[in-house]
């Protein structure tokens, strides 16, 4: 089985002779997460906004750990890709003139987020995929899980993978792999992520040799539901929504993010930036000011002012979820909230081109990181990240591929290697006392103590520490499930593998980070540090297993670090203008 | 309120059973758990061979699609305290009509299959270019085919529906609601392409309009009115054709549907 290029976007398929395989562990393609995203897709495009306004709040909400050129592409270009999408038939929320509508989220001084109602991810995957069918030479391997990449003479020239329905151990053979895998939220035990999010693609690329970066910057969303960790979508404060605490006070006020309005204000209180928020909440949780809940404290979202019509309209998914798995109607009630994990900054260390510093290895969307997020990403710049550089990195491995030769027929032993190690550790292992489900909680517990929304060095010693006792039981595994037919509790173990590799790379990179940035704040080091810190983390595997911290110069072009100020004196929005869409040019 | 519950689960394993057969689990019954949550802490705590699909346990992904008692059912949007009266048994089955790989997991491939026949892309006679900025499409445009494009794929709809079962050769109520999606889009002008796929014995004309398909919808779209929508269409279209032979003959090489 051979494909030239494991890519995902459709476009490229007008390059000639080109194969294109696209593997995935799910049955069929709009099972990934993107289909959760219910926020949306920042792309600025009225008259009244501007590409450096759009770049300036990516930057200082990242907390000038961007790369800013890779930001400046990134502005530039997700109008295009949002436009791209719309003639492809997303189904974009309209102005009543017909044009795309656009909306406030947290962090952006100017309205331009668009939108699909609040189901946005939803539409725009469903939309890609529908319109890849159009495509015959995307081959697709669902329900294939890959183990390994397979690496020759520096360069990546495919992977092994599992077909689940037959338990079949084979290479796929390829010029170019892009990483299109996603994050690793499952790696902490309270989060938005689906169960698939195991940081998959970030350890097959450790493994291989490619470095991972700024992995210490977990984004925690402010407004998850307890127990489920089901998010309600940041729309909702975008649309009016209020912050409460247990005696109903707005306690946003009290953490240096503006004044409350009655109304929604860009930029401040409500619709400051995730990180700042989530921090707020555990400030008032140490208060005692928080509600006690059997699945954590909460505080409250109080969209009840809105008015059943609005969202009706705007945030019809708010309120189904609110519904089927909290049993509240957020029209007269208020909805429980506390902050989960939903997001990781880091990710494969990628440049502008979506490609790693392995050559024939690419990544785009969460699973890399180029950097346009830096320390904190902003709602709505994920979706169209994936946009911008899916479509980059689909562009550079099919340039990249186009010149290679054939794959050496060497790898196909790295193939027969891969099945032996399979078989030895997993399938027909004899002995083990270890399961995957006790494992996997204690690696969640132990890295939310230490890398969750406040840190510090001890306890993130300790997790070091533990983490190391998990590997070692790791390798003591017994699966209860030895058959070759959709062997789900096989999948489970290895992707257990895979999160405690991506658990100890943010571990190690949180505790050597002796700074505050972002979303990364010690308690025993509270300040930013830009002399020592301006720096991206890179963390290495080295072939006897043992691991590695680097650092490499943040990209400055335009916007020299400063102050991150949220909730200066502006006035209260507008309504939604009904300005005509910037051309795209 | 007890605090255990009783789980039946088909159970089947082609390399060692013949047919499926029911094996009995007793979990803890907590209210906020659905039959997702149990399954994981059988997978979990007590037998790890249990095979199942699942991922973002939100109701969007439409992986987790089963038979819970009888009825067609996302898991993890069904809350074990629904069946507390049923003497707390809850059976779960895979879903209905589809071929068993294994326990929970069925095969999906004719599915997939059937819905790329019905060309669920939007249809243009010319690529308009980027820089002419997007297609204009009024709120009541959008409202149009909204319902139809929040279809998830979770298959419920064919396991509902008994024309599925009779004729596996049925395009199923979901392709058929996505083709209507793109129909009913003001930006698409493909019908005519469509229709070629769908009025057909195994298309809208194989539908006999039970409505179980709608009624299961974990996400309130409506197959059964997209095939009657459908139906009407077609038979205007063939009464057309008889009365004006070449006119319809024209609109069908143009490819251009009356909505552009």
């Amino acid at each position: 089985m051979e494909a030239d290029c494991v890519l995902p976007s459709p476009r490229q398929s007008s390059i000639p002779k080109l194969s294109i395989a696209v593997v995935s562990k799910r049955d069929y393609p709009t099972r990934s997460h993107t289909v959760s995203a219910e926020g949306d897709a920042a792309g600025a495009v009225k008259s009244d906004d501007s590409l450096e306004e759009h770049a300036y709040d990516t930057i200082s909400g990242g907390d000038w750990l961007c790369d800013q050129d890779a930001v400046e592409v990134f502005v530039k270009e997700a109008p295009l890709e949002l436009l791209q999408l719309e003639h492809w038939g997303c189904p974009w929320s309209r102005e009543p003139d017909g044009h795309i509508a656009v909306r406030a989220f947290g962090g952006m001084k100017k309205r331009r987020t668009w939108f699909a109602a609040d189901k946005t991810g939803f539409h725009m995957l469903h939309t890609l995929f529908q319109t890849s069918l159009k495509y015959d030479p995307i081959t697709r391997y669902d329900e294939w899980f890959v183990s390994r990449l397979l690496v020759d003479e520096g360069r990546v020239q495919g992977v092994v993978a599992i077909e689940l329905m037959s338990g079949r151990i084979q290479a796929i053979t390829a010029k170019a792999v892009i990483l299109c895998t996603g994050g690793c939220g499952r790696v902490f035990p309270f989060t938005t992520n689906a169960n698939i999010k195991n940081g998959d693609g970030m350890a097959l690329a450790l493994r291989a040799g490619a470095p991972l970066k700024d992995m210490e910057f977990v984004q925690y969303h402010p407004t998850g539901l307890p127990f489920t960790g089901i998010l309600i979508t940041e729309a909702a404060r975008a649309e009016g929504g209020y912050m409460l605490n247990k005696d109903g006070y707005r306690y946003l006020q009290d953490y240096n993010l503006g004044k409350p309005e009655p109304r929604p204000v860009l930029r401040s209180m409500e619709l400051g930036p995730r990180d700042r928020l989530s921090q707020a909440f555990v400030k008032e949780e140490q208060k005692g000011r928080t509600s006690p809940t059997p699945y954590g404290s909460v505080v409250h979202l109080d969209l009840r002012h809105l008015g059943e019509r609005l969202i009706n309209t705007k945030l019809p998914f708010v309120r189904e979820l609110c519904l089927k798995y909290q049993n509240i109607d957020p029209v007269k009630e208020l909805i429980p909230v506390r902050p989960v994990v939903h997001y990781m900054m880091g990710g494969v260390s990628t440049d502008i081109h979506g490609a790693t510093p392995l050559a024939g290895l690419y990544a785009a969307g969460e699973v890399a990181c180029v950097s346009i997020n830096g320390a904190n990403r902003l709602g709505s710049n994920s979706l169209p990240e994936c946009l911008v550089f899916g479509a980059r990195a689909g562009k550079a491995a099919a340039l990249f591929a186009a010149e290679q030769k054939e794959p050496n027929p060497v790898v196909l032993t790295q193939a027969a290697d891969e099945q032996a190690r399979l078989w030895s550790s997993f399938l027909r292992k004899t002995g083990g006392r270890e399961h995957v489900a006790a494992i996997r909680e204690e690696m969640q517990a132990a890295v939310e103590k230490s890398a969750g929304i406040y840190r510090d060095g001890r306890t993130l010693l300790d997790a070091t520490s533990k983490l190391h006792e998990l590997q070692e039981r790791y390798a003591d595994l017994s699966l209860d499930d030895r058959s070759n037919t959709f062997n789900t509790e096989l999948e489970a173990a290895l992707e257990l593998g895979f999160m405690l590799d991506v658990g100890e790379s943010i571990v190690r990179c949180a505790l050597h980070r002796t700074e505050s940035r972002g979303a990364h704040q010690r308690t025993d080091f509270p300040s930013r540090d830009d002399q020592k810190f301006l720096v991206h983390s890179l963390v290495y595997r080295d072939p006897d297993g043992s691991s590695r911290v680097e650092y490499s110069p943040v990209k400055i072009t335009r916007w020299p670090p400063g102050e991150r100020v949220y909730g200066a004196p502006q006035q209260p929005s507008e309504e939604p203008q009904a300005a005509p869409a910037r051309r795209a040019s | 309120m007890a605090d255990k519950i009783v789980l039946e689960i088909a159970r089947y394993s082609p390399e060692q059973d013949v047919e499926p057969r029911f094996e009995t689990f007793e979990v803890p019954f907590r209210k906020e758990w659905v039959v997702l949550d149990a399954l994981n802490h059988i997978k979990d705590k007590v037998d790890g061979t249990l095979t199942y699909r699942w991922s973002c346990r939100m109701g969007i992904c439409g992986s987790c699609g089963m038979m819970v008692n009888g009825e067609p059912k996302l898991s993890c949007a069904t809350f074990l305290s629904s069946y507390a009266r049923n003497g707390n048994r809850v059976r779960v089955e895979p879903l209905r009509y589809f071929p068993v790989v294994r326990d929970l997991v069925t095969e999906l491939s004719d599915f997939l299959g059937k819905l790329k026949r019905v060309k669920p892309w939007l249809i243009r006679k010319e690529e308009s270019p980027l820089s002419q900025g997007e297609f204009r499409q009024t709120p009541e445009q959008l409202e149009d085919y909204r319902q139809f494009s929040m279809c998830i794929n979770c298959t419920l709809c064919y396991a509902a529906c008994p024309v599925v079962g009779l004729d596996p050769l049925f395009v199923g109520p979901a392709a058929i609601a996505l083709a209507q999606r793109y129909n009913m889009d003001s930006r698409d002008q493909g019908t005519d392409e469509r229709t070629i796929v769908l009025a057909h014995p195994e298309g809208i004309w194989g539908c006999t309009f039970v409505g179980e398909c709608t009624r299961v919808c974990p996400k309130h779209v409506d197959p059964a009115g997209a095939i009657q929508q459908y139906k009407l269409k077609s038979a205007l279209d063939w009464v057309k054709s008889l009365v004006m032979p070449r006119g319809h003959k024209e609109e069908n090489n143009s490819g251009a549907s009356a909505d552009a």
